[in-house]
């Protein structure tokens, strides 16, 4: 059983953004990245499917990016992941969600992978189509947004979670791509032992001009800060002065607090 | 210009969300036809072209035939743009649809500005113009960010069938949301906890907030991921949607998931320690502060 997980790196969400002096994507200078959230859960439930298989299963984890995603590519190692690849690729904000897909497609086309793990969507981009992209690219079958994940006798049993709690079971057959929702699963930590061993698993470097095959479909045309709505009260300074500014508002403004 | 809308359709029913298409095919300026897997008693009341397959034959949603569908309605159409909403359906069989047609994809738009597609980034710390570089382009519109338009009009139904029903993907069924054991739709003040509370030992600090002001705990969905509160709490798009008098978001950020929940309350207030966060463009009042210090501060001279 051969198993893919593709990670991305992203910003913490957290930072303070400014555009770019290109206006074409965010200024990438004093953030601190870390593996994207919903990649985190793809990872664990690919380590975990590598558990329960043992050693009939083999698990790489993909990133394409510049040399900073090394470091998301050693903690997957560092969860359970076998093997690392990393797709060389400095300027991959530019690349459209088309291209990022074609990328992947490209890597596992030939190297036979029964299973395929993504986040469902980015922190950053959001775009929610690099692994349905990768799907259809491949002609894998697909199901998104897993809250619950099993696999027995080649079929992958999908829980999707839909709107306001409701969720949508399905089964697919592999070879199959699934994309990881928040709650799938609790992403462990690596542990200090398991760091250790991560740094004797193999990471191969593929320059990106090697498997890039496709053209952009979509690019950029600004990027900027929203229009700040504002008339929101900001309240800054000693703890129990804006507690009794905060009661004094309340009490103007909303029936509710006396 | 032509858009060819694509409908949301559950369990017999069509999704009121399929009436933002309209609105967004207003403001484009484009001409509509709709596409609806489902019944024709729950067609959507417009005018003009309903491409429509019947929901009995093709049951609930199964991507690979409805994919199938949409394009059998795009080869009759011709359109520029199709549109879903940006929702389980929508990103789900967009990016099929997309890749089928080798069309370019712009994803969770917010609004048009000069033309031109605007979509958000970093939680909507940015926003971003995108244009496609394809004849045709594929569309998803943000849930709630065009409000919807009147449901007026007699559609002219034409029934179509995708070229064939054949499926990699068997869908067995739905599973009903958990059983509330609070109803925050009745509340009239909510404070929530988000993760910016920083561990489950530290959720009764805004539990006794919440206690003090009278009001009923809320949650972030991180914060029920990890256990900390039940997910009967949990406000958002995956959780309830609530309109209480007051609402106090504790180190909550503001995602768009989490806005859909709570947005329409009466009045926000929000403690977060990031003057940026989102959470600031909805609220009434934003205090930039460690919810640890300044919840048992404002908790304290509550209960004096
Ligand atoms: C399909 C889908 C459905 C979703 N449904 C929901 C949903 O129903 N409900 C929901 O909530 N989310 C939902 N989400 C998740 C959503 O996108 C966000 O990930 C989530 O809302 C973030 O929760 P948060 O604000 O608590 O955490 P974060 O985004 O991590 O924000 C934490 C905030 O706390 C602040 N902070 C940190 N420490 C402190 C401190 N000491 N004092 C004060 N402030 C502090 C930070 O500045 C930050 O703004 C969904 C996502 C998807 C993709
Ligand atoms: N640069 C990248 N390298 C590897 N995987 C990626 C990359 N960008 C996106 N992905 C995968 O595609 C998913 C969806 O991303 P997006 O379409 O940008 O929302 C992510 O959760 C990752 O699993």
């Amino acid at each position: 059983m051969k198993v893919l997980v593709c990670i991305k790196q992203v910003p913490d969400m957290e930072s303070r953004f400014k555009a770019n002096s290109s206006g074409n994507w965010y200024d990438e200078a004093d953030l601190a990245f870390r593996m994207n959230e919903y990649d985190e859960y793809a990872v664990e439930q690919a380590v975990q499917l590598r558990e329960q298989l043992g050693d009939a299963a083999d698990v790489t984890v993909l990133s394409i990016g510049p040399d900073r995603v090394v470091e998301a590519l050693k903690k997957a190692l560092a969860m359970g992941c076998d093997r690392g690849v990393h797709v060389q690729d400095p300027a991959v904000s530019l690349k459209d969600p088309w291209q990022i897909a074609s990328i992947i497609a490209t890597y596992a086309k030939d190297k036979g992978f029964d299973l395929i793990f993504t986040g469902m969507q980015s922190q950053d981009r959001a775009s929610a189509q690099v692994g349905v992209a990768v799907a259809e690219q491949l002609g894998y079958s697909c199901a998104t947004t897993l809250v619950g994940f099993s696999f027995a006798d080649g079929v992958v049993t999908a829980k999707r979670e839909l709107e306001g709690g409701l969720k949508g079971v399905v089964k697919l057959r592999t070879p199959a791509l699934v994309t990881c929702q928040l709650g799938l699963n609790v992403p462990r930590y690596p542990t200090l032992p398991n760091i250790m061993k991560a740094k004797k698993k193999e990471i191969q470097a593929i320059p990106v001009v090697d498997i890039l095959k496709e053209e952009a479909l979509a690019a950029t045309a600004s990027v900027y800060p929203p229009a700040r709505k504002g008339g929101g009260i900001v309240l800054e300074g000693d703890l129990n002065d804006m507690a009794s500014q905060l009661i004094g508002i309340l009490k103007e403004k909303t029936a509710v607090v006396r | 210009m032509k858009a060819l809308l694509v409908c949301e359709y559950r369990e017999g029913k069509l999704l009121e969300t399929s009436y933002e298409l309209v609105a967004f095919a207003e403001k484009l300026g484009a001409e509509k036809a709709m596409v609806l897997i489902g019944s024709e008693s729950e067609a959507p009341k417009v005018n003009g072209t309903v491409y429509l397959a019947d929901a009995g034959k093709y049951g609930e949603y199964n991507p690979d035939v409805h994919k199938k569908i949409v394009l059998a309605a795009i080869e009759r159409e011709n359109p520029d743009y199709v549109a879903f909403v940006h929702s389980s359906f929508g990103w789900d069989l967009a990016p099929r649809v997309a890749a089928s047609l080798k069309a370019a994809q712009i994803s969770e738009i917010v609004d048009i500005v000069d033309g031109k597609f605007e979509v958000g980034v970093c939680n909507a710390k940015l926003r971003r113009t995108v244009t496609p570089k394809s004849g045709k382009a594929v569309l998803t519109i943000q849930a709630g960010a065009f409000s919807a338009a009147a449901a007026s009009g007699a559609p002219q139904l034409e029934r179509i069938e995708p070229a064939d029903g054949a499926s990699a993907l068997e869908f067995v069924g739905y599973e009903p949301a958990e059983k509330k054991d609070v109803d925050l739709t009745r509340a009239e003040i909510i404070v929530s906890a988000g993760r910016g509370v920083g561990k489950k030992e530290n959720v009764p600090v805004i539990a006794a907030l919440a206690k003090a002001m009278g009001g009923e705990l809320g949650a972030s969905r991180p914060v029920v991921d990890a256990g900390w509160v039940e997910h009967s709490h949990q406000v958002g798009t995956t959780g309830q949607t609530v309109s209480p008098k007051l609402y106090v978001a504790c180190g909550i950020s503001g995602a768009i998931q989490h806005l859909a929940g709570m947005k329409k309350s009466d009045f926000i207030v929000a403690i977060n320690k990031d003057k940026d966060a989102p959470i600031g463009e909805v609220a009434d009042v934003l205090v930039v502060a460690d919810v640890l210090q300044f919840a048992p501060a404002l908790t304290a001279m509550l209960q004096k």
